[in-house]
């Protein structure tokens, strides 16, 4: 029971500490990290709900649920890391506050 | 001008209540957390209608079975995600081709067959141990990332039909025999019970190219940067 409650705890801490930093990192990359942060807590706790300590008893639906976020996790991480690289060529920038105010740019016109 | 590295951090003052607040919604997940109460999960019903799922292992019965729909919009967001990169822009391979050095080729000549072998083993064994179509896709992918960074001659001269066929094919494959469900059982997806396994193993085996194909592709970051020029050389030789 301790054990799971410790797996549990840090895949909340985990997924907390990933949305203080995508509220307060400006560059998309470390907001790109953040969200995989999130990402992995819920993983944890998922699994860790999967847990029994009589192997018979193993939920395998959860399991099952995590290896499918996986993989959408990694698809969607890559596309934000396309979409990314695509602002930093088109901008000159990756970091969001520069991009929000379009007049104050660099006033690069391509 | 790059600002890659020097970038100002921010310093503000949402700094602090974010951190409370953060900290806030720590605390009450935890209590919500220590309130559950402990239902026993499903693994006693996964249990009892394991014999006619097709499959020995639990997780890939649950996968490919009892919740095929999560797996068939699972491969669905990786086509997905595969269509917006290929949309946005161009992979960013050498045009030039590199000197990559004679001992990471022939490394690399060493490894992706055994790689390939390993990853269609997993796909075998997924439906009776932990494996599967994601574990064999990827160890496809990191066959196919390998090629792409040892600069093989001939990956660049893909024609780039040739990969939108391999992405298409787990989606495809799924959903055809998802529908061909329809016609024996009168159920979307509800597996005959006579070829069940078979059916799981053809789209295991689907799904592993796809996802090997696609991740590598992701990795590469775009569509192939010489399609037309090839399309021009070989209008040219027609």
């Amino acid at each position: 029971m301790i054990t799971t409650l410790i797996y549990s705890v840090t895949g909340i801490a985990l997924f907390c500490m990933g949305f203080t930093a995508l509220i307060l990192c400006s560059h998309l990359l470390r907001k790109i990290l953040a969200i995989n942060f999130m990402a992995s807590g819920v993983f944890l706790l998922l699994i860790t709900t999967a847990y029994s300590p009589d192997p018979a008893l193993l939920d395998p639906v959860p399991q099952a649920m995590v290896l499918t976020g996986i993989v959408v996790s990694v698809s969607t991480t890559a596309l934000a890391l396309v979409l990314a690289c695509r602002v930093q060529e088109t901008t000159g920038s990756a970091v969001f506050k520069r991009l929000l105010p379009f007049r104050k740019n660099k006033g690069q016109k391509d | 001008m790059s600002s890659h590295n020097t970038y100002p951090e921010r310093k503000n003052s949402l700094a602090l209540p974010v951190i409370l607040l953060t900290s806030g919604l720590f605390l009450l997940l935890s209590y919500t957390l220590l309130s559950i109460e402990q239902a026993g999960g499903l693994a006693a019903q996964v249990q009892s209608a394991l014999p006619k799922s097709g499959a020995e292992s639990p997780v890939t019965a649950v996968l490919l079975n009892f919740r095929g729909y999560d797996t068939l919009l699972e491969v669905m967001v990786l086509f997905l995600s595969i269509l917006g990169a290929w949309s946005i822009g161009r992979a960013s391979l050498p045009q030039a081709l590199i000197k990559t050095s004679t001992i990471q080729i022939s490394c690399v000549r060493l490894l992706i067959p055994l790689m390939i072998l390993i990853a269609f083993y997993l796909v075998w064994q997924g439906t009776r141990f932990a494996g599967g179509a994601f574990q064999g896709g990827s160890i496809l992918a990191a066959a196919g990332v390998l090629l792409l960074v040892s600069d093989f001659p001939k990956l660049i001269q893909i024609h780039s039909i040739h990969l939108r066929l391999g992405f298409i094919l787990g989606p495809v494959t799924f959903i055809l025999i998802a529908f061909y469900c329809i016609f024996t059982n009168k159920t979307f997806m509800a597996y005959p019970a006579a070829i069940v396994s078979q059916l799981l193993l053809f789209i295991e085996i689907a799904c592993a190219i796809s996802i090997g194909l696609t991740l590598a592709a992701l990795f590469a970051g775009g569509r192939p940067a010489q399609e037309s020029s090839i399309a021009q050389r070989k209008g040219s030789t027609l």
